[in-house]
């Protein structure tokens, strides 16, 4: 029975995939910074499953609060098996292209809240010479774009991190999985302009959990945005820079 | 909700965008423009609640026909994402889910566990909450009356962002005034519901072929007290001697130990239905009162004996349109307008012959009419009445709105009523005559919304808020 902490999990996306690990016979202990809204999806999935489902509250950006948190999530599940992050804002890209604090704002709710976090739990993983982690990370990590590339670099750093850490605890025995996610139909893009190929959020998390039974290291969810991300950077930069999108 | 916390507090970030949609209802007329917001969290939905200062509707799975979920150049909170189940007590079969939660859902976790909900409409695929605004009523009404009387209490938040528990103790004129009312005492959050107990996923009755009207009302009384479900499907293209020739459809769920031995061993199992989509629109001419005709005369023939026993699954049952996918479609681009009205009982068999035969005359051809026995419920705003209700569907085409308006003063003038949960036309006028406790409903509406923060197309066309 694997224990699986779920970091973000007020996400629908987060939220389906708890269901899922739930339905395989998984322990849970979901994290999000709304301690009131983990608690109702952590009910939901224990009546809806029958599995047992905890709950906490946690805050990317408070550091020195993670350990804390990682040792009370595992006491109460009896152990760690797996870490899903599936946390991360768009934030407010007008404000992080002008305003620094905006900007490491951002880095810390994407990128530098989850070093902070998957560092605590490689050890952990590691120690125990099993388990597994998944990132939920951005196809906008790509590539940096105009648009949005404070949100893009953040998710391009956690890419990278992810993929040395998926090295070093390969020798351990802990997979570590990359998805790189499109344009899902979540608050994040409700209402904003300029998003297409949108995904339900359903789809999106049975692509995750699929891509995590078939031991995938790194996906692109939808499957289509492989080849577009391909294509997109290779674009020469002259060429790029110029473009709108 | 926690007593102490009847207010949520919201951080500036939280205030979401809202999507400029055209809505609709189920019957896909009108179709309206109107600013979506789709929150994902409490918090988010009380920043929605708490910053409208202009006019907002709460709105869940969209299956009322006509404008009540609707709001034209106006906001609407879509809730759905709002749908989480809190507890179960199985000793008590009583469930706390968010008003976002469907019957479907319901259905899914509870049917395998003996429970299920204790009343249900034409489709599973409505919310707790739009269940609860609308008070829905189901082929049991006249046992079982309307899904409020299994309503424990719910968690209501009002447009000043404050959140009220009502039930029958605690703020019952709230309650009440909640009750079939649209959506427009505020947004229903917390739902505590009785589910009822099952033993089966199957119901065993009887296909009784009532030759005309006045012989399907002889078989609803002679019913009434044996089987807790009924409804009868009329044919009204027939006039004269086969006004109201239809055929009736009784049942109670079935028994553990009356189902066959292989049954027995599991008794909630049902094969998943087949779910064939309609995948275009069905152009205007598909709908022609000779087709209807003709439509309606198949499905009579296919009933050959006078009474038959049958067993049917749940989902037969009780929803046998969900099982085509997006069936509203068959109605063509112009959608069409969903009719339906309830007479008192000593009104309704003279009720019912006027107004089949206003329609038989008219060659307007429903496509599905169907007749049920009411029996007695508490309400303010609710729509059932001691007696018999018929729904009817019409394609829009030229003349319609001048014909339901004619049938709006048959039934009227007779003391009945017409549901707005099926309503996209009715008059005004109309409206505050058919439901005498508007002006007590309107006390309540103002004692907690005096500035009609929760207003909707459905409110303001048929007059509902007070001035």
């Amino acid at each position: 029975m694997a224990k699986v902490l779920i970091l973000g999990a007020t996400s629908p996306i987060a939220r389906i995939l708890a269901m899922r690990f739930a339905q395989d016979g998984a322990t849970l202990y979901l994290g999000a910074r709304d301690a009131g809204e983990a608690a109702k999806i952590a009910s939901d999935i224990s009546v809806r499953t029958g599995a047992v489902a905890l709950s906490g509250a946690f805050d990317a950006a408070d550091f020195a609060a993670h350990e804390e948190f990682i040792r009370r999530a595992a006491a109460a599940m009896g152990g760690l098996d797996g870490v899903v992050l599936c946390f991360g804002t768009l934030g407010d890209e007008d404000a992080a292209q002008i305003d620094p604090a905006a900007a490491l704002a951002t880095l810390h709710q994407n990128f530098t809240g989850a070093v902070s976090l998957m560092t605590i739990a490689a050890r952990r993983l590691e120690e125990h010479q099993r388990g597994f982690m998944i990132v939920i990370g951005s196809v906008a990590g790509d590539r940096g774009r105009a648009r949005n590339y404070v949100y893009g670099a953040a998710k391009g750093g956690l890419h990278t991190f992810t993929q040395g850490l998926r090295g070093r605890l390969a020798r351990a025995g802990v997979r570590v999985m990359t998805v790189k996610l499109g344009t899902v139909d979540t608050r994040m893009t409700w209402g904003r302009e300029g998003t297409t190929l949108t995904v339900s959020p359903e789809k999106a998390a049975n692509a995750v959990y699929a891509a995590y039974l078939r031991k995938a290291e790194v996906v692109y969810v939808p499957w289509f945005w492989r080849p577009i991300m391909g294509i997109v950077t290779l674009i020469p930069e002259r060429l790029f820079k110029r473009t709108s999108f | 909700m926690n007593a102490a916390a009847n207010q949520i507090s919201t951080s500036p970030s939280v205030l979401a965008r809202p999507k400029r949609a055209k809505l609709c209802g189920w019957g896909r007329y009108p179709a309206l423009e109107c600013d979506l917001y789709r929150p994902e969290k409490l918090s988010e939905l009380a920043a929605i609640v708490e910053s409208n200062s202009t006019s907002l509707i709460a709105r869940g799975a969209g299956r009322a026909y006509g404008d009540a979920a609707v709001n034209a150049d106006n906001r609407v909170v879509d809730v759905t994402r709002l749908d989480r189940m809190i507890s179960f007590d199985p000793e008590s079969a009583t469930l706390r889910a968010e008003a976002g939660v469907t019957l479907a859902e319901i259905i899914d976790v509870f049917l395998p566990r003996g429970f299920f909900p204790p009343v249900v409409p034409g489709t599973r695929y409505v919310t707790l909450g739009g269940s609860i605004a609308a008070d829905i009523h189901g082929k049991s009404h006249h046992r079982d009356s309307s899904l409020a009387a299994h309503v424990a209490s719910f968690a209501l938040m009002l447009a000043s962002g404050e959140i009220r528990r009502c039930s029958r103790e605690d703020n019952s004129d709230l309650f009440w005034g909640s009750v079939g009312a649209m959506g427009l005492t505020g947004v229903i959050l917390e739902v505590e519901l009785k589910l009822r107990r099952i033993e089966s996923a199957w119901l065993e009755g009887e296909l009784i072929r009532a030759p005309n009207l006045d012989s399907a009302l002889e078989a609803f009384e002679r019913t009434d007290g044996e089987y807790g479900n009924s409804v009868a499907w009329i044919d009204c293209a027939s006039a004269k001697g086969r006004l109201g020739r239809s055929i009736l459809n009784v049942a109670n769920f079935a028994r553990r130990d009356s189902l066959p031995p292989a049954m027995r061993q599991e008794p909630f199992a049902v094969a998943p239905k087949f779910r064939p989509a309609v995948p275009f629109d069905l152009p205007n001419f598909a709908l022609s009162p000779l087709t209807v005709r003709a439509f309606n005369g198949v499905i009579y023939a296919m009933h050959r004996g006078s009474a038959e026993r049958v067993r049917f699954d749940y989902q037969s049952f009780f929803f046998p349109l969900d099982s085509i996918h997006d069936w509203n479609r068959i109605y063509g681009k112009r959608g069409f307008v969903q009719y339906q009205c309830v007479w008192p009982e000593a009104e309704s068999r003279a009720g019912l012959i006027e107004i089949l035969e206003a329609i038989s005359a008219s060659r307007r051809g429903s496509f599905l009419t169907v007749l049920k026995k009411f029996g007695a419920q508490d309400g303010m705003l609710s729509f059932p009445m001691p007696g018999y209700t018929l729904a009817l569907d019409f394609p829009v085409a030229d003349g319609l709105l001048e014909f339901l308006d004619r049938l709006d003063a048959m039934v009227l003038k007779r003391g009945g009523r017409v549901y707005l949960a099926k309503d996209a036309r009715m008059r005004a006028e109309t409206f505050r005559a058919m439901y005498p406790n508007l002006p007590r409903w309107r006390q309540v509406k103002a004692s907690v919304d005096p500035n009609n923060r929760f207003s909707s197309s459905l409110a303001r066309r048929i007059g509902m808020l007070p001035a």
